[in-house]
């Protein structure tokens, strides 16, 4: 029988992706912004919905977008399912 | 006839799967100060705020906390109780602020005027030392200096219960025990 050949460096490569790939989902690769460094990320200014105004204009414009009464925050959407 | 090059595949792969997941563990793990090591030396951590209290032979809880961070703010009127409770018996509180902002820290502490000691590490030094995982956290130490438990955030009343049993233990080993 003739068993196919798998090139040495293939596997090689192969391996080296997967561990390339699996320390990257560590620490490896990646800058973890450590706990004390989270000071400005609590800051309120970072906060998606410090404004209401462009809270309520973010909203409209979902709830036009997706064509449904209420949008985020009322229960159901218009379809009546709810 | 030579065995094929593919025999020597799982010989291979296995041995670059090892080398992946050793990559994998070493880098989830945290280094940093663990139960049963030594804490760094307060004194001379470069803490803002004046020295540290003397620590020698008490039991000491050392907290890392920050204004912006809300469980930090909560834990806070926890170790006052702790504070009246224990210090009398023989424990040292030490909150160690890693606020970059001093105004931020000295407004934290003007408005809520805690009754144990806190400092501020100015340049995260000490929080990078103990590579602390989360804010707050708390280390308790025994008598001889080592990190005998370790709490990671604040839950409220479940995290002081825990802390009191801790303590009350910590206070009465026989063997360090002045």
């Amino acid at each position: 029988m003739n068993t196919p050949s798998f090139p040495r460096r293939s596997v090689f490569l192969l391996v080296a992706l997967t561990a390339a790939a699996l320390s990257g989902c560590t620490n490896a690769g990646l800058v973890r912004v450590q706990p004390w460094e989270r000071g400005t990320l609590a800051d309120y200014t970072m906060r998606p919905d410090r404004d209401p105004v462009a809270t309520a204009m973010a909203d409209h414009i979902y709830t036009s977008r997706e064509s449904s009464t209420g949008g985020r925050g009322v229960g159901g959407s218009g379809c009546g399912c709810n | 006839m030579s065995p094929p090059e593919i025999t020597r595949r799982p010989t291979i792969v296995r041995r670059g799967l090892t080398i992946a997941l050793g990559l994998a563990l070493a880098g989830g793990a945290r280094a940093g100060v663990n139960p049963g090591d030594p804490f760094p030396s307060l004194p001379a951590a470069g803490l803002d705020g004046g020295a540290p209290p003397a620590t020698a032979g008490r039991v000491v809880l050392v907290d890392f906390w920050a204004s912006w961070c809300a469980p930090c703010r909560a834990a806070f009127s926890a170790y006052a109780r702790l504070e009246a409770d224990y210090a009398p018996r023989g424990l040292v509180i030490v909150a160690v602020s890693v606020d970059e902002s001093p105004a931020a820290y000295a407004a934290f502490v003007d408005r809520f005027r805690p009754p144990f000691a806190v400092r501020r590490d100015p340049e995260q030094h000490l929080a990078r030392r103990v590579d602390i995982p989360a804010l707050p956290t708390c280390y308790l130490l025994g008598r001889d200096g080592r990190v005998r438990f370790v709490h990671q955030g604040f839950h409220g009343d479940q995290t002081e219960r825990e802390l009191r049993r801790e303590i009350d233990r910590l206070l009465a080993d026989p063997v360090l025990a002045p």
